[in-house]
């Protein structure tokens, strides 16, 4: 059986490991820490917390003040609410300021499940990556978690992480190493590579497989940090495979899909697909099911990966 | 003429007492500020006077009687925090830093030009002295919440002060974080409301009314002190007066008049953001000669 785990629980968990050894460290949330999973630390740092309150401008706000005074906050809340109730705060006070905020969202996309389409942030990712600066990173599994979030407390400058609300399965093990800005080949392979962030990671393995049981060999690149993109990593998958899918749970305008289209349009044409939400709100529903509905699964991206290879000249 | 009582509140070595006499005369000082400000303004061809000119005598009383700060290390941890919330009032920042020696007069000059280091609203990253990136509205307090709470954490003794306006109170934002400083129990963060009664277009009580704006900052849990805000006794009193203020922010409400010092530009609506002509400039700058 595959071991599963649940990326808020690994990041409350984190945040604990790290407010020990730093104690700059300091956490916001605006009433959501037993989602966001923030709750860990207030408990053993609660001098150091700080309950704004269903109030996500303030909380924003403050934590741009704590970081112009030496603090590093992390700010959570879920993901329809930061950037959406925000997002003036987080481009005046935060990113145009440069300040060192890292804002670390739960619950994104149409896993969020029966809550339905009000906390489906579909749209985040798009709005994160339009601000100059801002380093965006959506981690596809609980070990990817807890080291980007150490990766953001360490790195200078404001981050935002995009993590979902279900287990997910471990697909990394224990000596993997992320790198902000930096691609990882999951699967080799040289009839076309998949692109793929956060839950759908899982996904484009699986795809992959079906595909090999077929003949086809497709890559799979886990693309954790959106911003800044790993650009030679795709020049690299467009040129040697010839056909590229991107996979994420987030509208096609403005996420993953959006951002490798401009670097291989630019730097290596080759046809592409994307399996990605098409324009609409999500529903409630169980999270399988929404994958589902919204053409989020393993045989999506295959079907997909069938339609460049067939457009490749 | 001051009288003799007028004496920073903190004399470190190394802050800005001993780069100011106690003996300045302020009200020459806000007569530089407005000139600097009309000045500026006026050679930019754009810029919001009004806002800048009511708040002259609240931030020449901050920065040559209350606060404490080093022109020469802007980053000085233990300085304290000017907070301008309302960012387009950022010429009567500049003409105070300028004033301190934070950069070059010839710098005011320069005032909303392409790669000029005083941007049209304030900008934290191109101007020694600017603490917070403003110029949309309702953000400053939040910001200076976090200042507040930073300097509390680090067991540090600087004060902050955030500047805001009475049109910025129309923003949500500025009341979560006045909800927030209560229940934090800040009590070394002082703001200071410009209550000059005009906002972008019209008077404040035709747009959106914001009174009994006392009772509304009272009733978030502030300490209220309500001043003339072109004076410079009253304004100094109640600095004193709020950082003696224990477990609760206190709030300077400080009725002023927009356009100030300048006779066509008081109560105008017409100055909130508009730069005056070169006949407008000569005819101001006499009247504050």
């Amino acid at each position: 059986m595959t071991e599963e785990l649940a990326p808020r629980e690994v990041y409350g968990r984190t945040l604990v490991e790290m407010g020990r050894e730093n104690p700059d460290i300091v956490v916001l949330d605006a009433d959501l820490k037993p989602s966001t999973m923030t709750r860990y630390f207030e408990k053993e740092f609660p001098e150091r917390f700080f309950e704004v309150g269903i109030a996500e401008q303030n909380m924003i706000g403050i934590a741009s003040g704590l970081a112009a005074s030496g603090k590093i906050p992390f700010a959570s809340t879920f993901a329809v609410f930061a950037p959406g109730r925000c997002f003036d705060q987080i481009r005046v006070s935060v990113a145009q300021a440069k300040l060192n905020v890292k804002i670390v969202v739960t619950h994104a996309g149409v896993t969020v499940g029966e809550d339905g389409a009000s906390h489906q942030a579909l749209e985040d990712l798009a709005l994160m990556c339009s601000l100059p600066g801002f380093t965006v990173i959506v981690p596809a599994d609980g070990i990817e978690t807890a080291q980007a979030i150490r990766a953001v407390a360490a790195h200078n400058g404001p981050c935002y992480v995009r993590l979902c609300r279900p287990r997910l399965p471990v697909i990394f093990d224990s000596v993997y190493r992320f790198q902000i800005g930096k691609a990882v080949e999951m699967r080799s392979g040289t009839n076309a590579t998949v692109i793929a962030c956060g839950v759908l990671v899982a996904s484009a393995l699986e795809a992959a497989e079906q595909l090999a049981r077929d003949g086809v060999s497709c890559r799979v690149l886990n693309m954790p940090t959106l911003k800044p993109i790993d650009e030679a990593a795709i020049v690299k998958a467009a040129a040697e495979t010839g056909a590229i899918v991107t996979a994420e749970e987030h509208q096609e305008a403005g996420g993953l899909g959006s951002i490798v289209s401009r670097i291989t349009a630019s730097r290596q044409p080759v046809p592409m697909e994307f399996v990605a939400i098409k324009d609409v709100f999500g529903q409630s529903g169980k999270p399988a099911e929404l994958l589902e509905r919204y053409g989020l699964t393993a045989k999506d991206i295959a079907l997909a990966v069938r339609e460049t290879i067939k457009r490749k000249a | 003429m001051l009288s003799d009582s007028y004496h920073p509140l903190i004399e470190t070595p190394g802050d800005k007492a001993s780069v100011f006499s106690s003996g300045d005369d302020l009200k020459e000082v806000a007569k530089r500020l407005r000139r600097d400000i009309i000045t500026m303004i006026g050679k930019a061809g754009s810029g919001h006077p009004g806002g800048s000119l009511s708040a002259v005598e609240i931030i020449t009383t901050l920065y040559f009687r209350i606060m404490r700060f080093k022109p020469a290390d802007p980053d000085w941890k233990d300085r304290d925090r000017f907070i301008l919330s309302k960012g387009h009032a950022a010429p009567v920042l500049y003409a105070v830093l300028t004033e301190c020696g934070y950069f070059p007069r010839s710098e005011l000059s320069t005032l909303r030009q392409l790669d000029s280091h005083l941007q049209g609203h304030a900008d934290r990253t191109v101007t020694h002295g600017v603490e917070m990136s403003s110029g949309s509205l309702g953000q400053g307090l939040s910001f200076a919440v976090g200042c507040a709470l930073a300097g509390r954490l680090n067991s540090q003794d600087y004060r902050v002060y955030a500047l805001l306006s009475d049109g910025e109170c129309d923003e949500g934002q500025t009341w979560e974080a006045a909800m927030s400083a209560a229940n934090f129990k800040v009590d070394n963060l002082t703001a200071i409301v410009d209550k000059n009664r005009i906002q972008l277009s019209g008077f404040t009580k035709d747009i959106m009314d914001l009174d009994p704006m006392n009772r509304k900052w009272a009733a978030f849990g502030w300490r209220v002190f309500e001043v003339d805000g072109h004076s410079f006794e009253e304004l100094f009193d109640a600095f004193g007066k709020a950082r003696k203020v224990k477990g609760k922010p206190a709030v300077i409400i400080a009725h002023t008049v927009k356009g100030k010092g300048v006779s066509f530009m008081e109560n105008n609506v017409d100055f909130h953001g508009k730069a005056p002509s070169a006949e407008q400039v000569e005819q101001a700058l006499k009247e504050l000669a």
